[in-house]
């Protein structure tokens, strides 16, 4: 039988601020062990924590990215357990009055359609150390002598993010996380690597036969350590628990883990089965009031979103699901084309730049289009010169060289050089009657039928018009010229 | 010797006219400690060697031209308050060797205003208890009455100043810990606003009642203390971004136009004939000054015990989770983590501190944590709201600080009547208000040999630490109680 899978997602994302959560410690990943550390992340006996702004401020704008209601009043909680690498023993996190609440996450699968997944919340709250465990040879703690654990991520900014079961495949699990990811990392307020732990996420999973309404028993994955590794999983999860099904097992709801060497879910069930966290407010924290005013002001200064970009290219802008892509998910190089759009008012022809010529010039050069000397502005009135026929293509490109290499605005280059296109008859008969007579013999030649000459020929005006002649105009006065 | 007997804004006007130095000062301070510290045992440990260090370095700048509203005061620093560089225990095993690496923020102003650090006073451990019997680290005794326990959880610190140890104590107090010591030792003992005196540095015991204050022999001194403390602190979230005004200057000799306010349900016939005459008597000596008696009603007063011990234990239970062997204090091993976790707090902490631990667990879990911890929230609102009605009809409320005078050690084996001790000072905690104690008189307890003092209790609206102050002198210059008796501890060789 065909089971219907139903996922839903809940991932944490560290925030990209200059400092922690809590404390004014760096937030930096990749430091020498315990090094961005103080009394307040290391849990020290008197030491109080004082909320970052910045991260609120990365909270509410992930809530406007996805459309989520941004409560006037919000809390920090403690939740209460024991782990060796969380300092104090409880995080602060939040319970039943999350930073933002609600909200739906727009993504399109590769086809190009485009779908929804709602959130349940996003909540703010801080990261854990990280224990390394010695002497059992796999670096687990099974079996090892000794652990040791590295604070410099405890009290980063953590966001989480949890969504409701509204995904249906694999795929739309990692369409959901890469347009998640985009969003978050367009938004700046995250960098969002899942190599280096800015991005974990877990899955839960369970399947039911199609047309049923109700909810089969789920399990929740974790471990996952790439987008691969996450659509791998949630496929064999899918498989095993049909496989179950289909042979009259039970589904039991337990965390697995992925073993990505072996492809395969294994349980994690461990003897600590319902944790009660003793969630309470967070006496050390005053409750934010977050007000109207805040929320429009953190509005005001949204960057495009990449759903507003997807929109655009695809239905405005008629631009096909790669070259969207493509665009959207190099942010710089989708704001530089915005950028230059709005001078050229020619998209597709600007996009043929941006993902032509000038990807070329960077790619051979390395360097980035938006930190060579060429400026949106610029490309754009580049485009636009072409698009009113006052340079040709081939001027374009070499225009475009210079540029890259510092020359600046084209259209002043064109005025200084005097290097606009010319269509003046009197101009152009000049070129082709020059042409005709230094060039005798060929004239003699096309005239006694070899035809090919006549590109000769129009090459020979082009260039004696520096290029700027118009080659349609150059094709007719010399077919008139030579009679036929 | 006679240095030692005075106030500190005695000790700073002299230091900072240069009529005497810091170090003689600490000096003088430290043979004192010598010669009384066996018989009180105030302190859990000495600062010897940096108190004659910072001494010399004030006198340096005082050479220099700088003054200072604390210069050259001995102060006592109780062991809940972090000072860079000392041991600070917390009265634990837990932390019985952990050498604070930062400085309180109160204690930073106190060192800014030139005070001195001579010591680190005993406290019942975590601040839980009202006698501090409950230290796993010392014994302090009364130094009225060497018998009697000097009151708690800041006993060390009221000890120190009441035998001169010190001329100012850094106290905390979370239902009464900073107010029933002072009572218990003839002092002035001040607990302002909650977030008028940052936390920062305060190792916490319930974080939405712990509030610093000082220890002294006056209210002027007192004064001079939160003048040097209050304030907002970014490294607080809980400290308040609002101005202080100081209160040294501006203390009264009299109370006229002073409303002040008795509270109906805070009968003291019942606390016995002697006590009850003590705080008739108090009452008459404010109306003399020219106050006017009120009667205000407290209708939730009597729910406030049973409030606070759901809410502190709640707390506690959540900020004492992290002393667990893994990052500093007492470890002992075990095969796991979790065994190592165990043991060491089952080792590390004393009874009181476990108690308090499982009851505020039990409060928070889940099933529980409406009726119990949600409701004493509740309970705690309405405690605030009679305090907000009481204070529309009177300036100060006046009530005894406490049941009664300091008992001897081992008489309250139950931790109930123990808990008892705090009636007259948590509800003031659960509303947040400053309140200080004030020596008031004394009562010579049953079967016991000297007479002992009694502290009273004022009480302001929230940030009126000022007419507060301002009262309290009154009071004390007008009937000067803690003159009255004494005992070679306390009575300074002359
Ligand atoms: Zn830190």
């Amino acid at each position: 039988m065909r089971y219907e899978a139903v996922i839903g997602i809940e991932c944490h994302v560290e925030l990209k601020t200059a400092s922690k959560m809590f404390c004014g410690c760096a937030n930096r990943f990749g430091a020498e062990p315990n090094t961005l550390v103080c009394p307040v992340c290391l849990g020290m006996p008197g030491a109080l924590p004082v909320p970052n702004a910045a991260a609120i401020e990365y909270m509410i704008r992930a809530g406007l990215a996805f459309n989520a209601a941004i409560p006037s009043f919000s809390k920090f909680d403690r939740k209460n357990y024991f782990y060796p690498d969380m300092p104090k023993n409880y995080q602060i996190s939040q319970y039943d009055m999350p930073l933002t609440q609600g909200g739906v996450v727009r993504y399109w699968l590769e086809d190009g359609t485009l779908h929804e997944c709602r959130l349940t919340r996003i909540h703010l709250e801080e990261d854990t150390g990280k224990s390394t465990h010695a002497g059992s040879g796999d670096g687990r703690i099974a079996g090892s002598a000794y652990s040791l654990v590295d604070f410099n991520r405890a009290g980063v900014p953590l966001m989480e993010c949890v969504s409701e079961p509204d995904l249906r495949s694999a795929e739309e699990a990692v369409a959901f996380l890469e347009m998640l990811r985009r969003t978050l990392m367009a938004i700046g307020v995250s960098d969002v690597k899942m190599e280096e732990g800015s991005l974990r996420c877990d899955a839960n999973v369970s399947i039911r036969p199609f047309g049923s309404e109700s909810y089969g028993t789920k399990t929740e994955i974790k471990n996952m350590n790439s987008f691969r590794s996450v659509r791998r999983a949630i496929e064999s999860e899918i498989a095993r628990q049909s496989a179950m099904l289909d042979a009259g097992e039970r589904i039991v709801q337990e965390t697995l883990g992925w073993d990505e060497a072996n492809g395969t879910t294994i349980s994690m069930r461990s003897k600590e089965l319902a944790h009660d966290y003793r969630y309470f407010p967070d006496p050390d924290l005053v409750p934010m009031e977050i007000s109207a005013e805040r929320v429009s002001a953190v509005r005001a200064k949204m960057p495009p979103l990449p759903i507003e970009r997807f929109e655009r290219y695809t239905k405005a802008y008629g631009f096909n699901i790669k070259q969207t892509a493509q665009l959207i998910d190099a942010p710089e190089i989708a704001e530089f084309f915005d950028r230059s759009v709005e001078v050229s008012k020619q998209p597709q022809q600007t996009q043929n730049f941006v993902l032509g010529d000038l990807s070329r010039l960077a790619n051979e050069s390395g360097i980035a289009i938006h930190q060579s000397p060429v400026s949106p502005e610029h490309l754009g009135e580049l485009v636009a010169l072409v698009e009113a026929k006052t340079i040709n293509s081939k001027i374009a490109k070499e225009l475009l060289a210079r540029m890259w290499a510092g020359e600046g605005s084209p259209k002043a280059i064109v005025e200084r050089e005097g290097l606009a296109q010319t269509s003046d008859p009197a101009a152009l008969a000049r070129f082709v009657d020059e042409v005709l007579a230094a060039n005798a013999a060929s004239v003699a030649e096309y005239r006694a039928g070899k035809s090919n000459v006549f590109g000769f020929l129009v090459g020979a005006v082009m260039k004696s018009s520096r290029g700027k002649a118009d080659p349609a105009a150059v094709n007719a006065l010399l077919r008139e010229r030579l009679g036929g | 010797m006679a240095t030692i007997a005075k106030s500190a804004a005695e000790i700073a006007r002299a230091v900072n006219a240069r009529e005497c130095s810091a170090r003689e000062m600490i000096d003088a301070t430290m043979d004192r400690i010598a010669a009384v510290e066996p018989q009180v045992g105030a302190f859990l440990s000495v600062l010897e060697r940096q108190a004659r260090e910072s001494a010399d370095a004030l006198d340096a700048r005082i050479a220099a031209g700088e003054r200072f509203p604390l210069a050259g005061v001995p102060l006592a620093v109780k062991d809940n308050l972090a000072l860079d560089g000392t041991v600070t225990t917390c009265g634990s095993k837990m932390l019985e060797r952990w050498v604070a690496p930062y400085t309180a923020t109160a204690v930073r102003s106190m060192l800014a205003a030139g005070a001195i650090p001579v010591g680190k006073a005993n406290m019942d451990e975590f601040a839980m208890g009202s006698s501090c019997e409950n230290s796993a680290l010392g014994v302090t005794r009364n130094p009225y009455d060497l018998h009697r326990v000097p009151g708690g959880s800041s006993g060390g610190s009221a000890a120190s100043v009441a035998a001169h140890e010190a001329a100012i104590a850094l106290g905390s107090d979370t239902g009464g810990s900073i107010r029933e010591p002072a009572a218990f030792c003839n002092l002035v003992g001040f607990k302002p606003t909650y977030g008028r005196i940052s936390r920062y540095g305060l190792i916490a015991f319930a974080s939405s009642l712990d509030q610093i204050g000082p220890l002294t022999r006056s209210v002027e001194d007192a004064a001079l203390a939160y003048d040097a403390m209050a304030g907002f602190d970014p490294m607080d979230a809980t400290s308040v971004d609002r101005s202080v005004e100081p209160t040294a200057g501006t203390l009264r000799e009299d109370l006229h136009g002073l409303r002040i306010g008795v509270v109906k349900q805070f009968d003291t016939h019942k606390l016995g004939a002697d006590i009850d005459d003590v705080y008739d008597r108090a009452l008459h000596d404010l109306e003399a000054l020219g106050a006017e008696i009120v009667e205000v009603e407290l209708p939730t007063a009597d729910y406030g015990l049973a409030t606070y011990y759901l809410i502190a234990p709640a707390e506690c239970s959540s900020n004492l989770a992290r002393f667990d062997g893994v990052r500093y204090g007492l470890r002992v091993d075990g095969v796991d983590v979790a065994e190592m976790n165990e043991r060491t707090r089952a080792a590390g902490f004393g009874p009181e501190v476990k108690r308090r631990i499982l009851i505020g667990t039990y409060a928070l879990s889940s099933g529980y944590y409406d009726a119990y911890y949600v409701r004493a929230q509740k309970a705690r609102t309405l405690v605030a709201r009679d305090f907000a009605k009481a204070f529309e009809k009177c300036d100060l409320i006046a009530a005894p600080a406490t049941s009664s005078p300091a008992f001897r050690f081992q008489s309250k084996s139950d931790p109930y009547s123990m808990y008892l001790m705090d009636y007259y000072t948590i509800p003031m905690s659960l509303a947040g208000l400053p309140a200080l104690s004030v020596p008031c008189g004394w009562v010579t307890p049953e079967g016991g040999e000297r007479p002992m003092p009694l502290g009273l209790q004022l009480t302001a609206p929230l940030f009126a630490e000022r007419p507060l102050l301002a009262a309290a002198h009154a009071y004390e210059r007008a009937t000067m109680h803690a003159a009255k008796h004494g005992t070679e501890v306390v009575e300074v060789a002359r």
